[in-house]
């Protein structure tokens, strides 16, 4: 849990800030979910801050907030911060989730049982 | 387990991409103390090896009410294990495993939002922790079910026992299950599905 004394696998909280440019996430209001798909446009881009390529190279294929941020062994917060330029800049896209306005669902609940039969 | 990074893997295997069709993705949550076999259950089911997200609560993320019970410490780190099933090829569900004490309700805040609902996880020998989550579910308004997680060694209770013990209505699922399994753990979320479809159905039920 808090372990003031240790930063994250690959830095400290310093290097957090680094990475997105002094901005704290996740107040951006860029309306990401934690299963918010995302996808690239193209690969990665020369030039790009290395943390933006790996996002590209990791999004060829739809993937969540949540795992971008898995592999990549950052926080949500920072994540976001970083998908939020990456949207700015429209290099990558994003398909939000199912809006909560729409639950619940009855034909969204039915296709779920369908998929957990499957299994 | 809930606070160990797991080693990361540097992205996703080849088999493990969702289709170009993937659209949109649901989330449920499965909430339960620690050891109670979250992490387990979202491992049987997903379709993926479990994976860990983690996340800071800092002040600006955070409502007054939230850090109430959490040590005052400029941030905290606290990892989140989840996994995923494909439902098909548009609609993509992940789980997230969360603890379900009091001090770490801060991570509910984004969780909760958009999650069709929840599994409350529980462990008979440990009942107190339930207690808490079933009460600030039901104050959120989030639909949930309750599993029995059973573990060979906990002593056994017949369901209305457990029921009466955690104070639960009537209307609220109350499953056993073996979360190790995957067809267990999938027809916990099966229960869920089928209860929010009743919801769905009679609103008023709730």
């Amino acid at each position: 849990m808090s372990n003031p004394g240790r930063g994250w696998e690959d830095g400290t909280p310093e290097r957090l800030y680094v990475i997105t440019g002094g901005r704290s996430g996740p107040l951006q209001s860029t309306s990401l979910d934690l299963v918010t798909l995302i996808i690239a446009r193209s690969g990665p881009r020369p030039g790009m801050q290395p943390e933006h390529a790996a996002i590209m190279r990791l999004c060829q294929s739809p993937l969540s907030v949540a795992e971008v941020s898995a592999y990549l062994g950052l926080p949500v917060s920072v994540v976001t911060v970083l998908l939020g330029d990456l949207l700015a800049e429209n290099q990558v896209l994003s398909r939000p989730p199912v809006a909560p306005a729409q639950l619940p669902d009855l034909a969204l609940i039915e296709a779920v049982i369908d998929g957990l039969r499957k299994l | 387990m809930d606070f160990e990074s797991s080693e990361k893997p540097a992205g996703p295997r080849r088999e493990d991409a969702l289709p170009a069709t993937a659209a949109a993705a649901v989330k449920v949550v499965i909430v339960g103390g620690f050891g109670v076999g979250k992490t387990t259950l979202v491992g049987s089911v997903s379709e993926i090896r479990p994976l860990t997200t983690e996340e800071t609560m800092t002040q600006a993320g955070v409502g007054v009410d939230d850090i109430q019970g959490v040590e005052r410490k400029s941030s905290t780190t606290v990892a989140m294990d989840f996994g995923r099933i494909s439902i098909n090829e548009e609609l993509v569900l992940y789980l997230f495993g969360t603890p379900g004490q009091q001090r770490f309700w801060f991570l509910w805040h984004g969780l909760f939002e958009g999650a069709l609902g929840a599994v409350v996880l529980v462990d008979t020998r440990r009942l107190e922790v339930s207690f808490d989550v079933i009460g600030r579910l039901e104050e959120r308004g989030v639909p949930f079910v309750v599993a029995v997680n059973s573990f060979p060694e906990a002593p056994q209770h017949p369901l209305d026992e457990l029921r009466a013990a955690l104070d639960l209505p009537e209307s609220v699922p109350l499953v056993v299950c073996d979360a190790r399994r995957r067809d267990s753990s999938r027809d916990v979320l099966m229960a869920l599905m089928r209860y929010l479809h009743s919801l769905a159905v009679t609103p008023e039920a709730s």
